[in-house]
């Protein structure tokens, strides 16, 4: 065995599989009707993973640093869609505004880790700069979305006290800046809960993954460490710019709040 | 009587996205002492024209004046707290009628001036409650009062112009009188003004010093009859 860890065929990845039987027959014993998309969702499972696992394993191969950065854009991309995609209520320029934000915030992140706290060398080491700019992505995309979603809620549930305060001479910042700080606490908050119980309530995935490698404890701890203040500082650097890039889109220098701009999905 | 003018408006322009006329090239001005009448139909543009007056949407094109000069973007909040606009359903904030009347001086635009309860309470006893309103809690106050609330917190201001959107709409008979009575005085013949807008002809009639019609996002002719201080 040369790795220190168990190697996984793909008869017992198939055999892993079937435990989504399970599901599958809680669904028909109490007619969910979710078969359908527990069957999507396994096989998205697998080939999704699948496909990443071979580009990763030509992105290692390779191990040339525009292929890294290349690959680090497509990621950012596609998080900012899908913080995107899961709010409710949108406005022209939604896109960019959160694409730029996960983007700049989880490069910035990723960045000083690999060049100032983990000192890798080359920083384009693929089995460094993508787990760590991966990790980051995920939680920042969280943040940005719940942002995104708690800013468009409250600038339309309590539009009235924000027109209120304009029309009585407030700055489009005084008028809005109780919905902005609501926003970045919305985005902000799930992370630090999550530091709070980390190690008691859960062990994160990287540390799970780390151990099963049969790395020592105390090493994989480290990581996890380092691990949660890069995520926490990505995430809260992610929601405050996207919740102030939309609060510039949204209320323009004359002071005025282009609510019509607001759209629900 | 009349004295110089306060605001002006000259080819307010405002269409929607998909190309509805909301305002139609509006023009209009307000002097020092008038009590200036908007009438016409739900949805004419009434409540449109107000706004744009106190610039709180964007239009196409037009300009608001303020004492004969333009108003630069730094300069609106300066502007919305001599030309102040009230809602016809206004937002309060969670709280007393009191915290309600404080948090404006929370802005920028009043630094230096405080709160000043006893007038306050001044104009609440022309609208016919006494200083134990100032107790009660937004949750507990009816539509009449959250608007007589949301009058006296534009009125102890002190604004130059009220842009005033169906103020007593929720108000019942005595109080909608006293209200009328309080922002007839309030204006007086002094270098202060009032927009009243109002579905009700029989309202502007008593009130307005001169009345204007909108229709379908136009400003019709002044309605004959009463041209009061001209």
């Amino acid at each position: 065995m040369s790795a220190g860890y168990l190697e996984l065929s793909y008869l017992q990845v198939a055999g892993a599989a079937l435990l989504i039987l399970i599901n599958g027959g809680i669904s028909v014993a109490l007619r969910l009707g979710l078969e359908r998309r527990l069957l999507l969702a396994a096989v998205r499972t697998v080939v999704q993973l699948l496909l990443i696992g071979l580009v990763l394993q030509w992105v290692f191969a390779v191990s040339r640093w525009y292929v890294v950065v290349a690959l680090m854009l497509v990621m950012a991309l596609v998080a900012g869609v899908a913080a995107v995609r899961r709010t409710g209520r949108r406005y022209p320029g939604i896109w960019w505004n959160a694409i730029l934000s996960v983007w700049v915030s989880s490069w910035l992140i990723t960045a000083a880790a690999l060049f100032g706290i983990v000192n890798v060398d080359p920083w384009f080491t693929p089995q460094y700069a993508i787990p760590l700019l991966g990790m980051i992505l995920g939680n920042t995309l969280n943040g940005i979305s719940l942002g995104l979603d708690r800013l468009g809620e409250e600038l339309t549930g309590r539009r009235g006290e924000v027109e209120g305060l304009l029309a009585l001479g407030a700055t489009r910042w005084e008028a809005a800046r109780r919905a902005v700080r609501r926003a970045v606490r919305t985005g902000t908050v799930p992370i630090v809960n999550t530091m709070m119980v980390v190690g008691i309530v859960s062990l994160p995935g990287m540390m799970t993954g780390q151990l099963l490698a049969g790395v020592d404890p105390v090493q994989a701890v480290k990581y996890q460490v380092v691990i949660m203040f890069l995520i926490a500082s990505g995430t809260a650097l992610g929601t405050v710019s996207v919740v102030l890039l939309s609060y510039r889109r949204l209320f323009n220098p004359r002071h005025q709040f282009l609510h019509g701009l607001i759209r629900k999905v | 009587m009349v004295g110089s003018i306060l605001l002006e408006a000259e080819d307010l322009f405002r269409r929607t996205p998909d190309g509805t006329v909301l305002l139609d090239r509006v023009s209009l001005s307000v002097r020092a002492g008038e009590r200036l009448g908007i009438e016409g139909p739900t949805g004419a543009g009434k409540s449109v024209l107000l706004r744009a007056l106190a610039l709180l949407d964007p239009v196409g094109s037009g300009a608001v004046r303020h004492r004969g000069e333009a108003v630069g973007d730094r300069d609106v909040p300066h502007f919305r707290a001599q030309v102040a606009y009230l809602h016809q359903t206004p937002a309060l904030l969670e709280g007393s009628v009191e915290e309600n009347l404080r948090s404006p001086f929370e802005l920028a635009v009043y630094r230096g001036r405080p709160f000043d309860r006893a007038r306050a309470v001044e104009i609440l006893s022309a609208l016919g409650r006494d200083a134990s309103f100032l107790a009660k809690q937004r949750d507990d106050l009816s539509g009449g009062e959250r608007q007589l609330t949301a009058l006296v917190r534009l009125l102890q201001l002190e604004p130059e112009v009220v842009l005033l959107d169906e103020p007593t709409a929720a108000l019942d008979p005595e109080t909608t009188a006293r209200a009328e009575d309080l922002l007839t005085r309030w204006v007086g013949d002094g270098e202060r003004a009032a927009v009243w807008v109002s579905h009700d002809p029989v309202q502007t009639r008593r009130l307005a010093t001169r009345r204007l019609r909108v229709v379908g996002g136009r400003l019709a002719e002044e309605v004959p009859g009463e041209e009061a201080g001209r």
